[in-house]
């Protein structure tokens, strides 16, 4: 099936430079649309809604306009079900004829979407999901992620452990794939030893038992991959058993990001946790978008509202760079490859794989001006100019 | 596994058996009493989490939030026996499936559109932290006051239908409800009022329970099936039943997810030993009332003999 779909996509990129060959030059386009998919209801809808809003708002401050061309975003909710964004995928790219698609927060839902946009030559920027699998062996010319790669933070977490001199570590993850992936991404990088791996339930919610043994263990850290209300359960009932105390608690980036700090309050206070990007940038572009973030929706971004916003500023970039010619699709291709912009992570360049290039930073949570908390960023990136494992795998070449 | 450990893993299933219990009592003496399957019970358990979530925000008071809660929580399952459930006692059981199962739904969506899909609660900055209980046990404060209230309304409730005459009535009402109709008592009332109590305990189990794990739309769903096994364990209408159930269902769950994966991280890699843990301690307790209803059918402590 993957095959399928690479060649029909391969053989629909060559028709389509074919078609521009024949046409001689391409025509610039007179407005630039753009279909942007996204969970915006349900339990995991901040996430969606913050990618959408960190979009909108790259827009906006572009004057409604991408690389001077008038700006069409059609914005619509996948409700969590893969079904529905493939449904949408298909209605925003044969009927809305759209030039990009682009929001799905979730790999699972993404990869059931993306074979709408490879069989139509449609590029796909993702603002989030990156799975290995796309870095890899099914890498594709139309796909271009715009986040980090899935396993960055936690092999950035290792890495931290190693400069923090812990030796020991105890690892918590849910029993399903993008555990495991996550949980070996942080043994590819640490060096000290793994006194225990505890696999849960997906969806658990109380880790009393879970939270026993790691006393018992007496582990140096902990490092957990509990996306959403897992981790907010487990950070609260972590620092009730008093574990704070003996152990260090390492978390992956978008688990001590606002939507998490929020809930869980001043118990977040200290924690260490590994990004891409951080609020405290202090690059003018991040100084912008913080600033007209909070001026627009009254409240910080989070990680996924800054890689929206980026996304809008990629597709700017490239829309400028082949002055609105967006049938060409392999002049388009270069323009986004060349990723000619100002991101609010500061030095960002695309791998061959098409996937990121990037810093990565450790983060605490310590209070901001107003007596909220905040993350804050540790000024010497933990990994430089860090790409991923996969990329070796991946047929695109330079 | 280590002594330190054992224990406290004992008191986490005595924890969570007890939270199980103030469920399961209710349900046990609604299905008991009234033979009425009210599926929408552990829709009263999401209704009180968040009357205390909204009501510990709204006063700043964790004791009086929990309080209101309980106590709105028991006037809302009067009122919904009296106007709604009251008219499903004449009707087979399926009707009474049905109406529950609906009202589990609407009650879903009604809460979303009062109170949105979930609302922050924590526990009190006192009760935050650990207390050393023995020389190298911290056990969490919070969950002690759990452990607490847990045993004293399981006591409370003991003697309330052991010793006093609504609680014989009740005894009456659940072994025999026409003698007990025929006896003069006004069996309507009393119905609604054991309801109440029904509902001022899930409202308890909700609230305490708030803070540990997450007050959100459809949070009584999955703990609803936990509660109708500790009924069928402890025998459909005994108060004693479901705190010997509860705690017994609590402990194994708790036990075998832990004790088993030890036991199978000795000889297995560690996702097979973690993932099989949970798996077969979530089987156990299916597997250990299939094993009761084999051997005692009426449950442990049956009400009608």
């Amino acid at each position: 099936m993957i095959h399928r779909t690479l060649q029909s996509a391969a053989a629909a990129s060559l028709f389509a430079s074919t078609l521009a060959l024949v046409g001689g030059a391409a025509f610039a386009a007179d407005k630039v649309k753009i279909g942007l998919v996204s969970t915006l209801s349900g339990p995991s809808s901040a996430l969606g809604v913050d990618i959408r809003d960190g979009f909108l708002l790259g827009v906006k401050l572009n004057g409604g306009k991408l690389g001077g061309l008038p700006a069409e975003v059609l914005v619509s909710d996948d409700q969590f079900k893969p079904d529905v964004a493939k449904q949408l995928f298909e209605k925003n790219i044969k009927r809305d004829k759209v030039d990009f698609m682009t929001g799905v927060v979730f790999s699972n839902i993404m990869l059931a979407a993306l074979p709408e946009a490879y069989d139509n030559n449609v590029i796909y920027i993702s603002p989030n999901a990156a799975p290995s699998s796309i870095a890899g062996k099914d890498c594709n010319p139309l796909f271009f992620a715009v986040s980090w790669p899935n396993d960055a933070y936690h092999e950035a977490a290792g890495q931290f452990a190693n400069t923090r001199n812990l030796k020991s570590v105890y690892l918590v993850a849910p029993n399903y794939q993008a555990g495991k992936d996550s949980l070996a991404g942080f043994k590819r990088t640490f060096k000290g030893q793994v006194v225990g791996e505890n696999y849960t339930k997906l969806g658990q919610l109380d880790y009393a038992a879970e939270l026993a043994e790691i006393r018992a263990a007496k582990p140096q850290a902990v490092y957990i991959f509990l996306p959403g209300g897992m981790g907010i359960n487990f950070i609260k009932q972590y620092v009730g058993a008093g574990l704070g105390k003996d152990t260090t608690l390492l978390l992956p980036g978008f688990s001590a990001d606002q939507d998490v700090i929020n809930p869980v309050g001043s118990a977040m206070a200290g924690l260490f946790n590994t990004a891409h990007w951080s609020p405290d940038f202090t690059n003018p572009a991040n100084q912008k978008f913080m600033a007209e973030f909070q001026k627009e929706y009254k409240r910080v971004p989070t990680l996924y509202a800054s890689q929206g916003y980026d996304a809008a500023l990629l597709i700017n970039a490239a829309v400028r760079d082949v002055k609105g010619k967006l049938e060409d699709r392999d002049a388009l291709r270069k323009a986004l490859k060349a990723a000619r912009f100002d991101s609010v992570r500061g030095p960002f360049k695309f791998n061959t794989n098409q996937y990121p290039i990037q810093n990565y930073y450790v983060r605490t949570v310590g209070s901001d001006s107003k007596g909220g908390l905040i993350n804050k960023s540790f000024n010497e990136p933990i990994l430089r100019d860090h790409g991923d494992a996969y990329v070796q795998s991946c047929a695109m070449k330079g | 596994m280590p002594s330190v450990l054992l224990i406290e893993q004992t008191l986490n299933g005595l924890q969570f058996g007890l939270m199980l219990f103030l469920l399961a009592a209710g349900l046990t003496l609604v299905f008991g009493v009234m033979d009425m399957i009210n599926l929408a019970h552990g829709s009263l358990y999401m209704i009180g989490a968040f009357l205390a979530a909204w009501l510990v925000a709204l006063t700043g008071s964790f004791v009086i939030g929990v309080l209101g809660a309980v106590g709105l929580t028991g006037l809302f399952g009067m009122a919904l026996e009296a106007a709604l459930l009251r008219t499903l006692y004449a009707r087979d059981h399926l009707s009474q499936v049905l109406a529950t199962f609906a009202l589990i739904l609407i009650l879903n969506d009604g809460v979303k559109m009062l109170f949105g899909t979930d609302l922050p609660l924590s526990a009190p900055a006192a009760l935050s932290g650990p207390v050393e209980l023995l020389p190298g046990l911290q056990y969490p404060a919070y969950r002690l006051l759990i452990l607490g209230v847990g045993s004293a309304l399981a006591i409370a409730l003991y003697l309330l239908v052991q010793k006093t005459r609504m609680g014989a009535l009740v005894r009456a009402g659940a072994s025999n409800r026409a003698m007990a109709t025929a006896m003069g008592t006004n069996i309507s009332a009393l119905f609604t009022l054991v309801f109440g109590i029904g509902a001022a305990l899930c409202a308890v189990a909700g609230a305490l329970l708030g803070p540990l794990l997450a007050v959100q739309v459809g949070m009584g769903e999955n703990i609803l099936i936990l509660a109708f096994v500790v009924i069928v364990i402890g025998g459909i209408g005994s108060i004693r039943g479901a705190l010997v159930g509860s705690v017994l269902v609590g402990c194994i769950d708790t036990l075998g997810r832990t004790g088993l994966q030890q036991l199978f991280r000795e000889f297995l890699p560690p996702q097979w030993a973690s993932a099989a843990g949970p798996a077969i301690a979530s089987i156990a307790v299916y597997v250990f009332m299939a094993v009761v209803l084999a051997v005692r059918p009426q449950g442990l402590f049956p009400a009608r003999t």
